[in-house]
């Protein structure tokens, strides 16, 4: 990542509100504000939590033959999916590895994918190449998350809509897209917005006494919480779907025996499975981090953690984790800290139930 | 930011109380446990455990990251805070007393000379 970091439109409000700003994908983003990072977490479970995801790509697509074309791309299927309704989808590579993973919305018109900051250029190109015919523009807009369970409060023009389901609204005097989803499990919305208007919306929401901001470093817990995969922390170019337990990305369908089966880069490969994603808890208070590694009883390597945090909600040690095909459910672990070994259990994903308004 | 007068201090926030009987107690200033946030984890040397100056000899975690704290001195650890162990609280609260890491008797007393007082770290931390 060469050159300066790049700013979002609310990096001044960033800085007025006391964030410490830090590096992430090529942006300067806040990663906690004054409240830090615990108080930001559980701000965001109990009331609302506002956060800058505008270092996201928003990509929209539009041409002649939209559906079809981006049926070539993406393990979706058009026939069943209504205007207004996101889906979360995956950009795979030929060995059916996941290169990114995509939020998805239909709209009249035109489809709308929001990618990963790191996937900006190379998710762009790559679709551009698959679908030749298309008309591809990353849009000058931000992506605010305001997130908890007061959001719907807060948002009360959009209440009624339902979780992964967008709108064309304003919000205060200001026209939005705004998709009731999320990356920490609870129920909120992201709002895109015209880079222009973002700071107007942003202080807009703040003005509510139940939204506070807050940073990446709580958005990182949150969503480990939620069990919600990391691009390129979690899932990456060498882990097909079904290994990062993701197969329900794709489409029916297109799945092996669907009406419309394969037919996009990796098909043949995204149901291989050499290893299976697994939710731990540590036995004891030693946070894990990524890149830990665990062993069996037996002392031998099986697995990797891949993110790890002290659970603001749950105050122990949780982590999300890859271990071989062969590991049986419940098998006792350790996970390797500074040399020495700490045991941890399997246990059910998320780790804090899922919040969502259906 | 609380910097006290009576303690000497590193570049790599670490405070230092000499006792002048050849033994110091470590911490970690205001300013670290600021910069870190609330800690969910301190691990400490073991007690009879020899470092030498700049070794990293404890950890202490916030939900975000861990960071090394490393002895200011070349020594032997003579006495950690166990009660951190379970309850790493008191280091945010209170890193110059309740909060206090280990004690260190010196191998090379001479070392204490090079450590900054509290001008200089405010200086070197770029503190009030």
């Amino acid at each position: 990542m060469n050159g300066a970091l790049q700013r979002t439109p609310l990096h001044s409000l960033h800085l007025e509100l006391g964030a410490r700003m830090a590096p992430f994908a090529g942006y300067e983003l806040p990663m906690q504000y004054a409240a830090g990072l615990k108080a930001e977490h559980l701000w965001t479970r109990e009331q609302a939590g506002l956060f800058d995801v505008s270092h996201m790509g928003q990509l929209r697509v539009r041409g002649e033959g939209l559906h079809a074309a981006l049926e070539r791309a993406l393990p979706v299927d058009f026939s069943t999916w209504r205007p207004g309704l996101q889906k979360y989808s995956l950009l795979l590579n030929e060995r059916g590895g996941i290169d990114d993973d995509l939020m998805v919305t239909r709209l009249e018109d035109e489809v709308l994918i929001v990618v990963n900051a790191s996937g900006r250029q190379g998710d762009t190109e790559r679709l551009k190449a698959l679908c030749p015919e298309l008309e591809f523009s990353l849009l000058d807009r931000a992506l605010l998350a305001l997130q908890g369970p007061r959001a719907a409060q807060v948002l009360a023009g959009a209440a009624d809509l339902k979780f992964m389901h967008a709108r064309r609204m304003a919000v205060a005097g200001i026209e939005c897209l705004v998709t009731r989803c999320g990356y920490t499990g609870e129920d909120g919305f992201e709002i895109s917005v015209a880079a222009a208007d973002a700071q107007a919306l942003a202080r807009g929401l703040l003005a509510h006494s139940t939204v506070r901001p807050a940073g990446l470093g709580a958005r990182d817990t949150l969503r480990l919480e939620a069990a919600l995969p990391l691009y390129g922390q979690d899932i990456d170019a060498a882990t097909s779907p079904r290994e990062a337990g993701l197969a329900w990305a794709i489409a029916p369908a297109r799945r092996p025996g669907g009406a419309k089966a394969g037919g996009f880069p990796g098909a043949a490969g995204a149901n291989r499975a050499a290893k299976r994603f697994v939710g731990l808890v540590g036995e004891e208070p030693v946070p894990v981090r990524h890149g830990a590694h665990l062993l069996d009883a037996a002392g031998a390597r099986v697995g990797t953690v891949t993110s790890g945090t002290v659970s603001p909600t749950l105050g122990k040690p949780v982590m999300l984790a890859y271990v071989d095909a062969g590991v049986a459910a419940g098998a006792p672990l350790n996970a390797v800290v500074r040399s020495r070994s700490h045991p941890v259990r399997m246990a059910r994903l998320p780790f804090v139930p899922k919040r969502y308004q259906r | 930011m609380n910097v006290p007068e009576n303690l000497k201090y590193t570049a790599t926030h670490e405070w230092i109380a000499d006792h002048g009987d050849g033994t110091v107690t470590v911490g970690i200033t205001a300013v670290a446990t600021e910069q870190l946030g609330e800690l969910v984890y301190v691990e400490l040397p073991r007690p009879g455990a020899k470092f030498k100056q700049g070794d990293a000899c404890a950890v202490v975690e916030s939900t975000k990251a861990a960071s090394d704290v490393y002895a200011s001195l070349s020594g032997e650890v003579i006495a950690t805070n166990a009660a951190l162990a379970d309850a790493p609280a008191p280091v945010n609260a209170a890193p110059y007393t309740d909060g206090w890491l280990f004690k260190l008797r010196l191998s090379d007393p001479q070392e204490l000379a090079a450590l900054l007082d509290a001008a200089a770290y405010r200086a070197a931390a770029g503190v009030a």
